[in-house]
């Protein structure tokens, strides 16, 4: 492992192709959303690019995948037909669990792939699938995706204890937006989750996500460690959610002129005048926090400080634009199809009579 | 009298408890945002966000609660109480009898249920039977906005837990969030008495327990809470025209159930149609049809109840929650037996 000889390599190309098709699917599912014609909450895995791709893309047959909500990008690079998830988001009954999960439930038994919308159930999932693994096939692994707010959940904390007494091939895979549905994760959370992890045993580290080469070659190592049955690791990792929370996220709709709400605010300034209650400098303070929240928000949203699709892209235009292009038309061309696979029903969404 | 939403008469509701008592504090997820307008008003040593904890916050609530303090406790969507079902289970709902009655547990789990918007089995459950089979724990399902505010009232005086579920078709903010998003081009079925009604100026309690006629009629008595109940009004009018004459009872409170109610009406139509959006199995429509063999009335029977977990799609989920069709078939058979 230490020649550098023998160290591998990622195939960028590749990486960027999964990238940019993950990201130009949810972009159709985006848009889909906005149509009407996907029902109910959607979070999309837009601003985890980086991450899923440069851990998924490395999976074997026989590697267990544990999901979150956000299962759309893992599914997709881990090969599972696309027509077939965006049908399922549809809550079409040709769609990949029959209209019956939606997509924060989705499953794929040929790729040990499940997904749960429970906060922290991804956990003990992937210490489930790893159990297997380690008795059914040997060299085998699991990877549980959750964001940082899972690891204030007792199964999540109990996972980790379990995998590491029982000495599972289990990757677990945190990623940090700072943000536990829609409650800044550093204000709810103690101490630091690398230190948490490892005051359990787990062997953690932290790997960048907004780099794609750089996930996949810290990543590259943990798993060879994995299948060689040397225990479980923590990845901590950063990133942001393009779309926030979910789409619609009441933090980002004042970033939105289309879905700001007076009304909202006729409410606010009676709560904060209104006689009885706290003191007027308490309910000060009070709107001055939530607005800094809405604010940091709306400033992430136009940032797109972490977008991990640019910095790829960029490195990649510089060594051969045409070849990039090239990429780009052929996902495209992949999403066309998609598309034309499918057709949007009409008045047939949440409730409304058939 | 005022005209009130559903959402709203529940925060009404709160501000006026929180101003005379202030044991009274709210904790859960997200709620500095949920719960904006009782942050601001109140300040955040009263209303305070969690982490993703439900254990743990759950679980101290009930401490909390033995030590003075009165917490309205918040799980978002009831589907996420399993993850903390042991405080409730084996602890809030038995302090108070292992004690021998000396320390009581007066908390409200505030929660969301419901479903009809799309989002799926892990996220659109009730759950009231399930709940409301653990001897201790009180809970409560208003279906309109006198109700909401009114029951939350009883729920905060109540010197004992109390699960108040608020249905997400009649809650705004819930569908919204959830379902809408913001959408235009997105409708729901929602019963519109239910969103939107006249609420008192000062609040009082509901009692909890007690259920309510919501329609007289002397062909058979439709059981039902919630959403459901609406659902059965609905399909009451329809009924009418075909000149089944149909009574509905609104039972609000599951935990516990208006038993005199249902016997002293379903007595004198003979026929105890029930409408449960929770599961079928094993809970509130069992329940209801045991309690009058008990007694001995002698009955016809028949249930509109979820049969199995949710669906995603729009479609089947149509079918498989209670519909207005599926209540009008039940009830023609049911007077035809």
């Amino acid at each position: 492992m230490n020649n550098p000889e023998t160290i591998p390599t990622p195939d960028i190309w590749r990486l960027y192709l999964q990238m940019f098709r993950c990201r130009s699917f949810e972009k159709e599912v985006l848009r889909l959303w906005q149509d009407g014609a996907i029902p109910g909450e959607m979070h999309l895995s837009m601003g985890e690019e980086a991450i899923v791709v440069g851990i998924v893309d490395q999976l074997v047959e026989g590697d267990a995948l544990a999901l979150d909500h956000r299962g759309t990008a893992p599914l997709l690079v881990r090969g599972v037909d696309p027509t077939q998830l965006l049908k399922e988001f549809m809550g079409r009954t040709d769609g990949l669990c029959r209209g019956m999960g939606g997509h924060m439930h989705l499953f794929s038994p040929q790729h040990l792939a499940a997904s749960s919308g429970i906060v922290g159930a991804s956990g003990p999932a992937a210490v489930g699938f790893a159990f297997a693994n380690q008795r059914l096939r040997p060299g085998k692994i699991s990877v549980a995706f959750f964001g940082e707010g899972a690891t204030n959940e007792g199964m999540m904390l109990e996972s980790f204890n379990l995998a590491v007494v029982w000495k599972l091939p289990v990757m677990f895979v945190c990623k940090d937006n700072d943000q536990a549905i829609m409650t800044p994760s550093s204000k709810v959370t103690s101490g630091n989750l690398m230190e948490r992890a490892r005051g359990f045993g787990l062997r953690a580290i932290e790997v960048n996500g907004s780099d794609v080469e750089n996930v996949w070659e810290l990543i590259n190592l943990e798993i060879a460690r994995l299948r060689n049955g040397e225990g479980p690791v923590f990845v901590y990792t950063r990133c942001s959610h393009l779309e926030g929370h979910f789409i619609g996220d009441p933090f980002l709709r004042f970033a939105h002129p289309s879905m700001r709400d007076a009304g909202q605010f006729m409410s606010l300034i009676k709560a904060h005048t209104q006689t009885k209650g706290a003191p007027l400098r308490e309910r000060t303070d009070s709107l001055k926090e939530v607005l800094g929240m809405v604010w940091e928000n709306v400033r992430k949203y136009r940032s797109k400080e972490d977008d991990p699709i640019p910095p790829i892209r960029n490195k990649l235009s510089g060594m051969d634009a045409e070849r990039v292009q090239e990429i780009e038309n052929q996902v495209s061309l992949e999403i066309e199809s998609i598309i034309q696979q499918i057709s949007i029903p009409v008045g047939q969404l949440g409730g409304e009579k058939p | 009298m005022r005209t009130m939403g559903f959402a709203d008469a529940i925060e009404d509701a709160l501000m006026q408890a929180m101003v005379k008592d202030e044991s009274i504090i709210i904790l859960g997820e997200d709620v500095h945002g949920l719960r904006l307008n009782l942050r601001v008003r109140f300040g955040r040593e009263r209303v305070i966000p969690t982490p993703i904890s439900e254990s743990a916050f759950v679980g101290a609530a009930v401490a909390a609660a033995m030590a003075g303090l009165r917490p309205v406790v918040e799980v978002m969507l009831v589907d996420f109480i399993g993850v903390t079902m042991d405080a409730l289970l084996n602890h809030a709902a038995k302090i108070e009898f292992f004690s021998g009655g000396n320390w009581k547990v007066p908390m409200v789990v505030r929660v969301a249920c419901g479903g009809g918007y799309g989002d799926g089995g892990q996220h659109e459950q009730s759950l009231w039977g399930w709940l409301a089979h653990i001897p201790g724990l009180s809970v409560v399902v208003p279906s309109t906005p006198a109700d909401a505010g009114g029951l939350m009232m009883a729920a905060l005086a109540h010197n004992g837990p109390v699960i108040y579920m608020e249905h997400k078709l009649l809650s705004e903010y819930w569908l919204d969030y959830l379902g809408g998003g913001c959408r235009k081009n997105v409708n729901f079925n929602v019963p519109a008495e239910g969103v939107r009604g006249a609420v008192p100026n000062i609040w009082e309690a509901v009692p909890i327990g007690e259920g309510v006629i919501r329609r007289e009629g002397k062909d058979l008595t439709i059981v039902s809470v919630g959403v459901s109940v609406h659902r059965a009004l609905e399909a009451a009018k329809i009924l009418e025209e075909k000149g089944i004459s149909t009574q509905v009872i609104d039972l609000r409170s599951i935990a516990p159930l208006d038993k005199k109610l249902v016997i002293g009406t379903v007595s004198q139509t003979g026929r105890m149609l029930v409408v449960d959006e929770d599961y079928q199995g094993f809970g509130l429509s069992g329940e209801l049809a045991a309690i009058l063999l008990e007694v001995g009335i002698p009955f016809k029977y028949a249930r509109v109840c979820t049969n199995d977990t949710i669906p995603f799609s729009p479609q089947l989920e149509y079918q498989t929650l209670p519909n207005v069709e599926r209540i009008i078939e039940a009830a023609i058979k049911l007077v035809n037996i």
